[in-house]
């Protein structure tokens, strides 16, 4: 019933009904147009903004990848020489009298460090939020643009010069910090503790801090321009599942990173000025320092207020993302949209109450501990409720297998593997075996990290035509999918048992651990699974620079079929996203296979006597 | 900005607010980021705070603010709190002068925006003179600094040694302050003759360990006394340094406090000077922006409040 939907009968809908904001009244003037570094350097549009942070996070992505692969070489044969990484890591790859190369162990932590940093703070909350919040909030609720452009431009300019800062620490002659990601003191609150705990330190400090900037830039934005921009009849119940998680996500970044800003602020002025808010009674080489009264646990405390949110900041766009994906490429309207709004903002508040399940192993008392389980495990619900509606939706569905699909059935299947290990770790008694284990690596990598990267492609491969009025190869993009699927399984999997068997994580080398020697072919099986999947990842982005000018061209305004309103807007991008008349919104965005028809979109005005599809 | 902004009519049905093309809040997109700028900044507050709280209970005593802020311009010792009260009046009172301002604006009045935000310039800078005499006096008559804090409180009951190492007639008892001395500085509390406890301050010859006091290398004068209650009892110990964490605490947090004073000074006296040019009266908005710095303005006033509260009432 498709070809009921002539390419004309959007706009002629839109003219005749939509909304009138007289935005195209007013002279912009050239601004938008003329200059090359007003377009697309400093641009103030959303979708060359989304673009921005989507290229900036795939370089990042590249780069903690490959610092992955180098640990992983590491790891996985110890005995081989790194000499060959030598033009490259310099002084970081010790040769020896025989000419054997070792990564040396200051770097391996370095590494470690900038991994996390990276791959949590850059590619997975700038480059998935900032990307697809950017994309699709003015699009799919009728905006012109975000509230403030502005604002919207200096978010990314801060998460810019954020980069640029780290990228910096990577090369200065101590290396970049090495405490790990989460930066607990005294490593990082004592520049002579290690190697990075000086300059490097220094810098990953003032390059986090830049990016809070960017992030609460970008959050206030987002958060205003849902309430403030929906277009006439996009009511609240009406929003499709994507602009409900970037909504959510944006309120719990603005509620939990100024928290952090005010430890790395405490954190500071115990590097520099001598306080002792985070240290007591240290002894550093023997020598006793003169630090007294502060609590490294405070800041834990501190930090894992937004560390623990920030997983669902990385989480609920994928979520989001993911919701629409399946709902589209099944032909099938969302199973139980209201209640996966509510379980969006059920785990948005659990988020806030579960931190200190981080610190378990900390010495917390352990009758705090047992509010935190509690907690923790009640957040299993939601979680479950959204698990089963997408699998719900799946059923029954005309499944469309195409990239964006298998993406998005692939990050359901991550969640539930990576979310069942939860489980088990949000039981404080079982986390006093598992904690600091390769088990809590599988965990928190499946379930976050290789999760929130299909959530990622996804939307990727379903938005690409939006973003560059082309498409991706589909089958690079197939490729992509099943070499990442396995691979990331083949990696992850057999963490479960090095973490059972009590191998600890962020260790250098295993040769003096007797108990873990049988665990060397385990290694090197998962160290050549990260390879194989570093690979896959190489052929996805030749796939996205190679699509942008030489993809298949979109050649009608809606390729998949959808109803959200960004496939309404012309297939050339231009400023304001509509050329005349804002569309008119009547139904919620998931009227898939109503009434006999295969999609109605949301600017189709009801029929008489039709039922709203949204209850 | 005002060209860049793309906002629907403000007019619409209480019913229909959250329906789309209508601002639900009845609020302007600049006021409504102002508001969630707050929002964040309150939680950034809220972390010291809390960290403070979470430090000053984990000591075994705490300065008490009424010893320690005791100092008045001119009128020296014995004024417990009436300083900040008299720093946090100003401050509350330019709250007012800022509604004020901010209603004068509704109403399209320059002169009078322009007027009551000339009075809340003044007295923002006015509490941040105030900060300034305060810190200068915690720092250059007291010597506390981020790292030593010499505001101590006795946790036993003692008597002080003599100039002969025998008990004076000078007695203290548990919950008693003291404040250590800085040896041979002029103190600033000197010229009022009266100090913090009533001890003139001794003039020793160095560092080194005297029969009434230890004298540290930095020239801290540490009483000695012997104890007279307690386990210790009949022991001779000397004054040691208050908890550290409490000068830290204290310049961290009300620092930060002032810097956001002082960035809401200038962004006042930008938004005072934009107001006095006209700028704002080609907008017609009602003088939003005087609107937006006003929910600033109240905000670092009422974060001054839980400032306050935990530095000086508790």
């Amino acid at each position: 019933m498709s070809d009921v939907m002539t390419p004309s009968i959007d706009e002629q809908l839109i003219k005749e009904q939509g909304y009138n904001d007289h935005f195209h009244d007013h002279h912009h003037g050239d601004k938008y147009k003329s200059s090359f570094i007003g377009h697309y350097i400093f641009s103030m549009d959303h979708k060359i903004i989304a673009r921005q942070f989507l290229v900036t996070g795939i370089i990042w992505a590249l780069i903690g990848a490959a610092m992955s692969i180098v640990f992983r070489l590491q790891l996985g044969f110890p005995e081989e020489s790194l000499t060959w990484l030598k033009p490259v890591l310099g002084k970081w790859i010790v040769v020896d009298a025989e000419g054997i190369g070792k990564l040396s162990p200051e770097f391996y932590y370095a590494l470690v460090t900038m991994h996390g940093t990276i791959l949590v703070f850059f590619v997975l909350t700038a480059g998935l939020s900032g990307t697809f919040s950017n994309l699709l909030i003015p699009f799919q609720l009728g905006a012109r643009d975000m509230a403030s452009p502005f604002l919207n431009m200096l978010s990314y300019w801060f998460f810019f010069l954020a980069g640029v800062v780290m990228f910096y620490s990577l090369f200065i002659s101590t290396g970049p910090f090495s405490g790990g990601w989460t930066a607990y003191p005294p490593l990082s609150a004592l520049p002579q503790a290690s190697t990075g705990s000086g300059a490097g330190m220094t810098l990953w400090l003032v390059s986090l801090t830049l990016f809070v900037v960017s992030v609460l830039l970008g959050g206030v934005n987002y958060i205003t321009t849902v309430l403030n921009l929906r277009t006439k009849g996009m009511s609240l119940w009406r929003m499709p599942l994507t602009i409900w998680a970037f909504f959510v996500t944006a309120i719990i970044g603005l509620l939990s990173f100024p928290v952090l800003v005010s430890g790395f602020f405490m954190l500071m002025f115990d590097r520099g000025l001598g306080t002792s808010f985070f240290l007591s009674e240290i002894f550093i080489e023997g020598q006793a320092l003169d630090y007294i009264g502060g609590s490294p646990v405070l800041y834990q405390h501190l930090f894992w207020f937004l560390g623990h949110p920030e997983v669902y900041i990385i989480i609920l766009p994928a979520m989001g993302i993911v919701s629409e994906v399946l709902s589209v490429h099944a032909r099938k309207p969302i199973f139980g949209y209201k209640a996966m709004v509510y379980s969006i903002l059920a785990i948005a508040f659990l988020a806030f109450i579960v931190w200190a399940h981080h610190m378990f192993m900390s010495g917390v008392n352990p009758f705090i501990s047992n509010f935190f389980v509690v907690f923790t495990l009640i957040i299993a619900v939601p979680s479950a409720v959204k698990v089963f509606n997408w699998i719900t939706t799946l059923y029954g569905g005309n499944i469309k297998l195409n990239t964006p699909m298998l993406f998005a059935i692939g990050f359901v299947s991550m969640f539930i593997s990576g979310g069942l290990t939860g489980i088990f770790l949000g039981n404080s008694a079982i986390d006093i075996q598992m904690h600091d284990t390769y088990f809590v690596v599988a965990h928190f990598h499946i379930v976050m990290g290789i999760a929130a990267f299909f959530g990622m492609f996804a939307g990727i491969y379903h938005w690409y035509p939006k973003m560059y009025s082309r498409f991706m190869n589909e089958t690079l993009g197939k490729i992509h999918f099943w070499v990442t699927l396995i691979g990331a399984y083949a990696i992850f999997w057999p963490m479960h048992y090095l973490g059972m068997a009590g191998v600890p994580r962020r260790y250098y080398s295993f040769e003096n651990f007797d108990a873990f020697a049988h665990f060397d072919d385990m290694n090197k099986f998962i160290t050549v699974a990260a390879i194989v999947t570093f690979a896959a990842q190489i052929l996805f982005v030749i796939n996205f620079f190679y699509s942008i000018w030489r993809g298949k061209k979109m050649t009608t305004k809606n390729p998949w079929k959808a109803n959200t309103l960004e496939w309404t807007t012309p297939i050339e991008p231009i400023h304001g996203n509509w050329p005349g008349n804002l569309p008119t919104v009547h139904r919620w965005s998931y009227d898939y296979g109503k009434d006999g028809k295969d999609y109605t979109p949301q600017y189709i005005p009801m029929a008489e006597g039709e039922v709203a599809g949204d209850h | 900005m005002a060209t860049d902004t793309l906002e629907h009519d403000v007019h619409t049905d209480e019913k229909e607010a959250w329906d789309g093309a209508a601002q639900p809040f009845k609020a302007s997109y600049g006021k409504l980021m102002m508001w969630y700028f707050l929002l964040s900044d309150a939680f950034t507050f809220s972390g010291f705070l809390i960290a403070y709280g979470a430090i000053r209970f984990s000591m075994p005593s705490w300065p008490v603010p009424d010893f320690v802020f005791q100092t008045f311009p001119f009128l020296g010792m014995g004024k417990p709190l009436y300083f900040v009260t008299f720093m946090t009046f100003v401050l509350l009172f330019s709250s007012f002068t800022m509604v004020r301002a901010v209603q004068e604006g509704h109403q399209e009045n320059r002169k009078g925006v322009v007027f009551w935000m000339l009075l809340t310039v003044l007295g923002g800078a006015g509490f941040l003179g105030c900060q300034a005499w305060e810190w200068n006096t915690l720092i250059n008559a007291e010597h506390m600094s981020v790292t030593t804090n010499p505001f101590g409180t006795h946790v036993e009951s003692g008597v002080y040694l003599n100039d002969k190492g025998q008990p004076s007639g000078d007695t203290f008892q548990v919950g008693d302050s003291y404040l250590i001395h800085m040896n041979g500085a002029s103190h600033g509390e000197d010229h009022t003759g009266d100090d913090h406890d009533g001890h003139g301050a001794h003039h020793y010859d160095g560092a080194g360990d005297y029969a009434d006091a230890t004298v540290d290398e930095n020239g801290y004068i540490h009483r000695k006394y012997k104890v007279t209650s307690g386990d210790d009892e009949g022991a001779i110990k000397s004054e040691a340094f208050g908890p550290k964490s409490f000068g830290a605490l204290f310049f961290f947090i009300t620092g930060f406090h002032g810097f956001h004073v002082l960035s809401g000074v200038v962004f006042l006296l930008i938004i005072m000077l934009n107001s006095m040019t006209g700028l704002y009266v080609e907008r017609k908005n009602g003088y939003e922006m005087v609107e937006k710095i006003g929910l600033y303005w109240h905000f670092v006033d009422l974060v001054w409040v839980f400032v306050f509260l935990v530095f000086y009432l508790i």
